[in-house]
């Protein structure tokens, strides 16, 4: 078994009003100096040995990410 | 003319759009969506609600639903489909319409009678309107910020394809105002407000959405 990352964030011309809330909300909490917030899903996924690269790929690009808003990176980390 | 509506386990909708269709003359034929099967209908309205939760993205999950398989077949094939609110944002996951629908700009869920432009009358459901006219129908969506790169804002515009613009203040922060589009060929749209629940004065603000289920019954009779 192997631990694969796929990280999923909005597109930078994408507007993303809950990256902004968030934004917005640290400097009412005394938080300074914070220009920017996107927020992204981050996904864990727990993968027997013979999935291969390229059905993560695929996994990714059709089902956890919709390509038309959102850009993705697959990783595999040490469990 | 049979006209078919698909209920996914979270849909709401799917209730008003039969009773939409059953008003405009036509039989209204329960669709299943774990069903392979389209039950001979003559077209196919995706309803509004939360389908699967809508976990993931609104639509992500019910696009790849058996039915959804069968319904993008078939609009291939030419067979008029209509998304209203979460059966839009299905019909974009499935590539049946081009683009997304985004968290409202504003993050609030917005419930309001909303009025709306109609820019296109030449679609398998809005030939009974007259260009530019401008109607009254429920929007009430979390998610309704219609989103597309700019080649295919261009391509849309060019060539017609929005369908609805929304009337007044921006409602959702969609792009250019849109609030429904179309195909290529004019058979499959999609929008974000609800004709379904403004089909008689009693129930809803207005009957204004009722000619959309009177378009497409116009549309297969003289097909």
């Amino acid at each position: 078994m192997a631990r694969v990352v796929v990280d999923v964030m909005p597109k930078p011309e994408i507007l993303d009003p809950q990256g902004q809330a968030v934004a917005n909300a640290l400097p009412r909490l005394g938080f300074d100096g914070i220009t920017s917030v996107r927020q992204g899903k981050h996904f864990e996924l727990e993968v027997a040995d013979d999935v291969d690269d390229a059905t993560l790929a695929k996994i990714a690009e059709t089902f956890l990410a919709n390509p038309v808003i959102e850009d993705w990176v697959v990783r595999r980390v040490e469990a | 003319m049979r006209v078919g509506v698909i209920t996914f386990p979270g849909t709401l909708d799917d209730v008003d759009a039969e009773r939409a269709v059953r008003y405009a003359g036509g039989e209204a034929v329960k669709l299943w969506h774990a069903d392979h099967d389209l039950k001979d209908v003559d077209a196919v309205i995706v309803p509004g609600g939360f389908s699967y939760g809508d976990y993931l993205r609104c639509g992500a999950i019910a696009r790849f639903a058996p039915v959804m398989q069968e319904v993008v077949d078939a609009a291939k094939k030419g067979m008029p489909v209509l998304g209203i609110c979460n059966g839009f944002q299905i019909l974009c996951e499935a590539h049946l319409l081009p683009g997304a629908l985004i968290r409202n700009h504003k993050l609030h869920f917005v419930c309001r009678d909303q009025w709306l432009k109609v820019e296109n009358n030449a679609t398998a459901w809005t030939t009974r309107y007259d260009q530019g006219a401008e109607i009254l129908v429920p929007l009430k969506s979390g998610e309704g910020g219609y989103q597309a790169d700019q080649s295919t804002l261009d391509e849309l515009e060019g060539e017609g394809r929005v369908v609805f613009r929304y009337v007044g203040e921006n409602p959702n922060g969609s792009r250019n105002n849109i609030a429904g589009i179309t195909s290529a060929n004019g058979r499959v749209v999609g929008l974000m407000p609800h004709p379904e629940h403004a089909i008689d004065a009693l129930t809803g603000p207005t009957d204004d959405g009722l000619g959309m289920f009177l378009s497409l019954v116009d549309s297969v009779v003289k097909a």
